[in-house]
This record gives C-alpha cells, structure tokens and sequence, in this order.
C-alpha cells in the first residue's frame, strides 16, 4: 500500500426516516460516532472534514449542516477541508478528501452528507422556504417553462432513451422493484415493502415515462465515511477499502444541452483511471435519485453498450442480490432513502466487507462501484478490498 | 391573461434573449468570426474564444428532440398535464431550448416533431414556447 493512498476505515448513518425530530446535527453526531467507533478513532484523530454542498439554507433541509459548523461544533482540529455546490457532485467530496490526503493535508478525512428535507417540509417556521422570485442562472432556462424538477429534466434523457433505442417501462420498473425488494432486507431503509410490477403500472404518474415508484423521496438522515491515509492504518481497527479510482467528467455542463448525462463520459473515465475492468467489480451502488439515472450509469460504465441498458436490466435478474451483477443492495435512494449519493459509498464498503447481513452478496466480493449523481452532475468511485 | 410563469431576472446577458419576441424573432448569441452559436449566453464563443458575439435572429423553428408529459403539480396553480420539450433549434446547430409545445394534445406529441416558436408576452419578457407545425 502506498502512504498516500486514501482508504475507507470508517463507515456510520444515523436513524433513516422522514420528520424526524432530533436536530440535523445531532443527526450527523450519531453517523460520525458509529463511523469512529468502527474505525476504532477518536474525534481527535480527525484533521479533515469534506461534504456536499455545505451549509445552505436552500431548498430547506437540503443541507442543514455544513463542514464549517461541525469544525467548530466538535472542535475538530482540522488541516483542511471542504464543501461547496460547485464539486464534483456529491461524493465528489470523498475525491476531494482523497486529493488532500495524496498531498498530506489530512490523515483521516470525515466525510459526510447530512439531509433533512422531510422534517423541515413539516417545520416552516424553522426552515422557511425562500419567497417566489425570478429565476437566475441555470434555472432561468427550466422555471419559465414549468420545468419545475429534476424529475421533469431526467424524464426527457428516458423519454429520447425510450424512443431511440426501445427501453420499455416494464424494463425501466426493475430498477424500483429491485431497490424496493434490497430495501426490504436493509434494517435502516426508509421503505420496506417490496412492490411488484403491478404496483408499478397503476402508480400515478410525474413525469412520463417517471412515475412515483421511479422517484426518491425526501428523507431526514446523515451518512459518514472516515477517509484515512494509507500510512495511518495503523491507527484504524477496520478492515480498510481502498479508494482504488475515481472519476468525473462531462460534455456539456448543462441538464439540456448534452445529449447523454455526465454518467457516460465519467464511466468511460473511471476505466481510464486503473487497470480494473467492469469484469472485476462484484456489485454496483448506482446513483437512483431518478430510476432512469442507473441505467446511464449501467451504461456509461460499461456493464452494457449505450442503449442496451434496458435489455441488461430486462426481468431483473442480473441486478438481483443473487444476480451476476447486484446493484443498490441496501434498496437504492427509491428503497433506503434519499441519503445523497452517500448512501451508494457506505453500501458498497458494507459488502465489500461482507457485512450485509440478509443482505450480502455472496462469494467473496472485492471490487465495488459506486456513484452519486446525475445530468450534469457525475463522481464514479471503484473501492477494493486488497 | 396568460398563465402564471415564473420569469427570468433579466441581466446584461440574457436581457437580448428574453425581449427577443417583441419583433416576432427568436435569437441565440453566434460568433461573428466563426459562426457558432452561443447558447446559454455567454459573452465569448466556446469553439474560438473570440469576444465578438452578437445576437442573431434565426427562423424559429425546430424539432422536438425530446419530451415528457408532466402530471404533477408543482404548485397548487398549476394546469396538468402540459408537455415539456427539448427543442433543437433550426439553423442553430448544437443549441437546445427547454420549453413547452403547447396548442395540442400532449399525447400527440413525439420526438422529430417539427415545431415553430410563439411568444407568450408577460410585459417586456416574452417566453418563447412551441406549436407543432402542419
């Protein structure tokens, strides 16, 4: 192992739910305790704190804890940090934490996403939505035209997905009744009853081809990975994953100017980044805030050629638990909550360390892709247990 | 009256775009040393770098390159369903404008349906939204 390699040694969560009472940054407190009781550190040991996006206090509860506050909060002794709208998408911040410890800024690296939306949709008078107003920058492009959501943004990449190469909505339907059967078997998942196909053809629609089942829901919850220098193992009690590549990259930095999301250049660009190869990797958390996102990263990876996705998905059982490739083994952000892109990470260093309960794949996996985002917004992280 | 829209603040580089109706003309910012269109607008062209960018009227027309059908109500105000589009623009290769193809059924709507630009006026803004063409 090389000193300035970046591992996960530590993994925590909080509660998973919505309206949950208990204030945001004792939400985030719990997941930073069971991540440094699993790594076996203390908050002292801490030099590093990354997240995505950082304190806002827009849209509410979209991100209510930033890592300048919980610098200071717990006093932590940090050497460096970050967080911001502008990275490389969620877990661009783990890349982030990886790049300070490759050039000795920090030793152990908290890394966390806290979400609080559905309690804060319940708590106005504490987290007031911001008043009606014009619409500026990117969004002076989608709001004139009642393009409201990323729903409706995602929709349009299935819909030309669906026309151009024949996805159908009973092959689009496994990737909700796949999370929706792995949620079932995740403890802290936010829903845990399956659907069938049924379900999902008399669901109300969104935004064709979007129905309910295809959409994430607001979740209160906090994620954390512990990010540690290869030279600091020593410290750690884990079994450490090793970040071994990752990746972003885009055509168009725009959700309607690019034919395809940024989920393909950035596959391709994983694989630019290390000998492995998509034959190596034992399971995928995909990026499922939208169903229709995991499959452009299916594609984009490479598990399948552009266009294909549909067939690859087609039943079901390729991505199942026992399936040749499981996918969203905790129930995806459809079936554990939307927990941000984070939840992708923390699931992939639970099975790679064959902690999954109901939930572990078997055989003996070594080798796992994970990715946040979606549109624009693309990070592609391959961790591996040496 | 028309319907409730949320508007775009207008600044120094949009301000071209979304007054652009009052004449009839829909316009994209082109390079005038190499063409390219420019779109969002940006006071430089991505393919030289030049800074010499001006507004140009194109014909204002195009065709669907992709859709959804949207069923939920944003707020409490809002028609449903209507139908959200990706245009691309005739004659502006590479740009694509979000907007809504209004005046038909929304499932009679399809990608490469040909459509044609008709401003909706909100005081000096005009939203540049789409009909299908016979």
């Amino acid at each position: 192992m090389s000193a300035r390699d970046a591992y996960v040694t530590g993994i925590g969560q909080s509660q998973v739910g919505m309206r949950i009472e208990r204030h945001p940054m004792l939400l985030t407190v719990d997941a930073i305790k069971e991540a440094l009781d699993d790594a076996g550190l203390a908050i002292g040991d801490i030099d590093g704190v990354a997240s995505y996006p950082g304190k806002a206090a827009q849209p509410p509860g979209f991100s209510p804890v930033g890592s300048e506050e919980l610098i200071d909060a717990l006093r932590i002794k940090a050497r460096w940090y970050t967080a911001g709208f502008e990275i490389m998408a969620q877990l661009g911040s783990v890349i982030d934490a990886a790049g300070a410890i490759a050039t000795g800024r920090a030793r152990h690296v908290l890394c966390f996403r806290t979400v609080y939306e559905a309690a804060a949709a319940a708590r106005p008078q504490d987290y007031p939505p911001a008043r009606g107003g014009a619409a500026e920058g990117f969004m002076q492009w989608m709001m004139p035209f009642d393009a409201y959501s990323p729903a409706n943004w995602t929709a349009q990449y299935a819909m030309r997905h669906i026309k151009k190469y024949g996805l159908t909505r009973e092959q689009l339907a496994q990737i909700a009744i796949t999370d929706r059967a792995h949620a079932a078997l995740n403890p802290r998942a936010l829903v845990r009853e399956p659907i069938t196909m049924d379900d999902y053809m008399g669901a109300r629609m969104i935004s064709d081809p979007l129905c309910l089942y295809d959409c994430d829901r607001y979740t209160d919850a906090s994620t954390v990975l512990i990010l540690s220098a290869g030279d600091a193992l020593g410290d750690v009690k884990s079994t450490p994953i090793r970040l071994a590549a990752s990746a972003y990259a885009v055509d168009r930095h725009s959700w309607d100017q690019a034919e395809l999301m940024a989920s393909y250049a950035t596959g391709a660009e994983l694989w630019r980044s290390t000998d492995y190869r998509p034959k190596d990797v034992d399971t995928v958390q995909l990026y499922d805030g939208f169903s229709f996102q995991a499959i452009t990263w299916l594609e984009g990876l490479g598990f399948c050629r552009l266009g294909e996705g549909g067939d690859f998905i087609d039943g079901g059982h390729r991505i199942a638990l026992d399936g040749e490739l499981p996918m969203n083994t905790f129930g995806g952000q459809i079936g554990a909550g939307r927990l941000h892109g984070f939840g992708f990470a923390h699931e992939a260093v639970v099975q790679l360390r064959g902690q999954g309960g109901t939930r572990q794949i078997a055989g003996d996996p070594r080798v796992a892709v994970a990715t946040s985002g979606g549109g624009p917004l693309a990070t592609a992280l391959l961790l591996a247990r040496d | 009256m028309p319907a409730f829209r949320v508007l775009p603040r207008l600044d120094r580089d949009n301000r071209f775009f979304w007054t652009s109706g009052a004449d009839g003309w829909l316009r994209f910012l082109k390079c005038n040393a190499c063409d390219t269109f420019v779109h969002p607008p940006q006071p430089v062209c991505p393919a030289c770098l030049s800074d010499s960018v001006a507004p140009a009227a194109v014909a204002g027309t195009g065709v669907v390159h992709s859709f959804t059908v949207n069923h939920q109500k944003w707020h409490p105000g809002m028609t449903v369903p209507f139908v959200i589009a990706r245009i691309a623009i005739d004659g502006a290769p590479g740009v694509i404008l979000t907007s809504n193809v209004m005046g038909c059924d929304p499932a009679d709507v399809d990608i490469d349906d040909p459509v044609r630009v008709v401003f909706e006026q909100h005081d000096e803004v005009y939203v540049p939204l789409f009909e299908k063409t016979a």
